[in-house]
């Protein structure tokens, strides 16, 4: 039984790593502002939930894993919330490397 | 008796972070909850009493939770793909999105929601729609979308 929540904790640490990196892998290869804001947040989310995910289960239902637990659902919430106010600041501060993207909808003179 | 409850619930809380049972340390965390609570509704005495009301029905809130992380999931491939093909074929595009919510909580969860799923961003929120910015765009995502804040109204109590 033991051995069967080790194999699955590391199946979920690694693939949370390896989503990690692929997020840090896409923030450095994608072109411009908008879309590495894209390949952050898969970091933030896949690599997030998997590995804490993992680390709960080598814990065991001890403290450490209602800490673990806090902790993701502190992330799920500020997350997020720090995704949008960035991406709001580069709208109001009219960051558009992106041509199209500043044509297709950034008529609204609004902000 | 709602004071009470919030002392409670926050000695709770720092029982569980500290993990030390000895008597000292536990009045010193029961003390320091009491307090906590005390300036707290002296702050409300001094500013506005703002209070954040809830309205959520706990059981449709964790159904959504659950159809959420499905789609996490789905996103997250989507988007894996995207970084790890060598062509990077992608299609931003900013668009409106409405929103149905009645309150500010669930319009924040709607928002948290299209951010929290990968390819799109919640940019800017305004009376009656959101701006959002989706990395791969396709006829679908409104229909998707419009399908989320559905569903995110429906966690939402009279």
């Amino acid at each position: 039984m033991s051995v069967i929540i080790e194999i699955l904790s590391w199946i979920l640490i690694l693939s949370g790593g390896a989503f990690a990196i692929i997020g840090a892998l896409g923030s450095l290869r994608f072109p411009d502002f908008w879309s590495r804001l894209h390949a952050a947040s898969v970091t933030d989310s896949a690599g997030m939930i998997l590995l804490l995910a993992g680390l709960c289960l080598q814990s065991g239902f001890t403290l450490i894993t209602v800490k673990l637990i806090l902790i993701g659902v502190f992330l799920f919430i500020t997350g997020p919330t720090s995704t949008h106010a960035v991406a709001n600041a580069a709208l109001v501060s009219k960051i558009f490397a992106n041509p199209k993207a500043a044509k297709g909808s950034a008529k609204k003179g609004d902000t | 008796m709602r004071s009470l409850l919030t002392v409670l619930a926050l000695f709770a809380l720092w029982l569980l972070m500290s993990g030390i049972y000895k008597p000292l340390i536990v009045a010193l965390g029961l003390i320091s909850a009491i307090v906590c609570v005390w300036v707290v509704r002296r702050m409300d005495d001094a500013a506005d009493s703002e209070r954040l009301v809830v309205n959520i029905k706990p059981v449709e809130m964790i159904k959504y939770l659950g159809w959420l992380m499905v789609e996490i999931a789905k996103a997250n491939w989507a988007v894996t793909k995207v970084i790890l093909s060598p062509k990077m074929q992608m299609n931003s595009k900013l668009f409106r999105v409405q929103h149905t919510q009645k309150t500010d909580l669930g319009q924040a969860i709607f928002a948290n929601s299209i951010t929290l799923t990968p390819g799109t961003v919640s940019v800017e929120v305004e009376r009656d729609h959101f701006l959002v910015h989706a990395l791969c765009y396709t006829d679908g995502d409104t229909a998707a979308i419009a399908d989320m804040d559905a569903r995110v109204t429906k966690t939402e109590a009279a």
